[in-house]
């Protein structure tokens, strides 16, 4: 597994997906924790129940159906699929409903969500996309707090392309843990709501300044900006 | 047991247990597709998921080879006569490299990723003397930019078509390569840089044509993966003139461009916060405050308001 994963970090993210099945077919053993570890560009299916659209991922898979977090049924159809319990159905519509402003205020275009323990969100755009899979564990109340645990992946993918630069494209992907223990007078959605407002905040500003600073400081190690270079060079004759 | 039976059987046991060819393939994509100056450790992890020492062995011999020309490494030869680089412009046989410079053929051992031993080339691996003659200030030429643009450059010029061509009167081509790589696996952080130039050399027109591609990759992995990848072809042409002021006049073009290219990468950086970024995930809500989770029944009543009366966006 391990080894799994230090390929994973190495492979481009834009063939996660291969690298994935790949890992797949090597290790059928490990299938769940590849599943559950390796996190995917996120796939949307359309409800017809509810005329929405949804996203597929490993929090509402079961077999190779997906359940709706609109209609609370599995595409394809699944006869004994699992389903959550009333109580947190309850939890999930409310969720879905406020993440969907959430979402609308936030991320541009299209955003959905889903998933009884997650939530998933995606926009798109046609230079590319950011997918954001938060997971959250709540802990059994005691004296009026809870511990929220939250794992989020973000997955990034940015691409520009023009005749005079040619292809820039940029990529990757995140994960970060974050652990509270907060009251529950608010109730949970509301401290949920915050700490994935949080995180979310930290991984964008981590990937803008950290990552793609690293890999810009990178292309200036390789080669030195231009005016340095000028300075030694004559300029082209024309 | 008819034959659909077999067959199905047969399909049973694949989905069970992967051939060693399938096996090897897998290997050999992960191999292929390691990020600059990976494959190393890439290999590594192939090879203790793989867990068959043959079928590892099979991949590494066909990966490293694609990988190292890809690449477009450059391993220190024995003779402290500098670096030969990997490429199929030099490649004289799996692992034989011509080093135009020193007019000497190194032999490599992909896997190893070393010169294990150097040998002076013959006189049919050479370009004629008409070639270098164009050849030879070229690459003192570029010898003397790469050195100035890139800290770590490593460079060549080869001759790519017509290398037996003894005078004027008939066309040729020659290649300029320039590879520069940093590796800093302690930082988490790798990169390249790689061009490749081709003049072609027109007798009749008494023109150069020039083509360049560069690419330009960084991976950054420390807690994460994230992966720079850019990509640009240009071209440009100039009078065919003596050898010395075509050497001068392509070395210039190539410093042109690959200064231009270098602007409108930092260009597209500074764009990434304001424009590319911003229009796939702003920082704040539109609103421009925080969510206000406290109060979401609040907002979904007045979503839902909005909806009915059709005054919505």
């Amino acid at each position: 597994m391990e080894a799994a994963m230090g390929l994973i970090r190495r492979i481009h993210p834009r063939h996660s997906e291969t690298a994935l099945s790949a890992l797949l077919n090597l290790l059928p053993r490990h299938s769940s924790d590849l599943l559950s570890q390796v996190d995917q560009p996120l796939q949307i299916l359309h409800d017809c129940d509810s005329g929405k659209e949804f996203i597929l991922c490993e929090y509402n898979r079961d077999a190779d159906s997906y359940r709706s977090p609109w209609s609370n049924k599995y595409h394809p159809f699944l006869e004994d699929g699992n389903l959550p319990s009333p109580e947190l159905r309850k939890l999930e519509i409310e969720a879905n409903e406020v993440f969907t402003i959430y979402c609308d205020q936030v991320v541009n275009l299209s955003c959905l969500d889903g998933s009884k323990s997650g939530q998933g969100r995606r926009g798109y755009l046609q230079e590319g996309s950011w997918d954001a899979i938060h997971v959250i564990e709540v802990g059994p109340e005691e004296d009026g707090t809870s511990r929220y645990c939250l794992t989020s992946t973000v997955m990034l993918s940015l691409m520009t392309d023009a005749e005079s630069s040619g292809t820039f494209s940029l990529s990757g992907s995140i994960r970060r843990q974050m652990n509270m223990d907060l009251s529950v007078a608010d109730g949970h959605l509301c401290n949920m709501g915050r700490m994935i407002e949080e995180m979310e905040s930290k991984l964008r500003n981590s990937l803008n300044q950290v990552y793609f600073g690293k890999t810009r400081e990178m292309v200036c190690t390789l080669r030195p900006p231009a005016e340095l270079v000028q300075l030694k060079l004559p300029d082209r004759d024309s | 047991m008819s034959e659909e039976d077999q067959l199905e059987e047969e399909e049973e046991a694949e989905e069970e247990e992967l051939s060693d060819e399938q096996k090897k393939e897998i290997a050999k994509w992960f191999l292929t597709h390691a990020p600059a100056g990976e494959i190393q450790y890439v290999a590594k992890d192939v090879r203790s998921l793989l867990f068959d020492e043959i079928v590892y062995g099979m991949a590494a011999e066909e990966a490293f080879p694609l990988y190292n020309k890809a690449h477009m490494v450059s391993l220190p030869m024995p003779n402290s006569s500098g670096d030969v680089l990997i490429t199929t412009f030099g490649e004289l046989s799996e692992n034989e490299y011509l080093d135009p410079r020193t007019a000497q053929v190194a032999t490599v051992d992909h896997v190893k990723q070393v010169c294990t031993n150097v040998r002076p080339a013959t006189d049919e691996e050479l370009p004629s003397s008409y070639i270098e003659d164009f050849r030879c200030p070229l690459d003192a030429e570029i010898i003397k930019y790469v050195g100035e643009a890139y800290p770590k450059g490593v460079c060549a010029v080869y001759c790519s078509k017509g290398k037996d061509v003894e005078g004027p009167g008939s066309d040729f081509e020659l290649a300029v390569v320039i590879s520069a790589a940093r590796h800093s696996p302690q930082n988490f952080c790798n990169g390249s840089w790689r061009s490749i130039w081709k003049i072609k050399f027109n007798d009749e027109m008494r023109t150069m044509e020039l083509t360049g591609s560069m690419q330009v990759g960084a991976h950054y992995f420390e807690e994460g993966n994230v992966q720079l990848d850019a990509n640009h072809e240009c071209k440009d042409s100039t009078a065919f003139q003596a050898p010395d002021d075509c050497a001068i006049s392509i070395a210039s073009i190539i410093s042109h461009h690959e200064n231009e290219y270098l602007a409108s990468l930092e260009g597209s950086y500074s764009n990434l916060p304001d424009t590319t970024f911003k229009d796939l995930r702003r920082k704040l809500p539109v609103t421009r405050t925080l969510f206000p989770w406290h109060n979401t029944l609040q907002l979904s009543l007045n979503r839902d308001i909005t909806k009915e009366l059709g005054t919505g966006k």
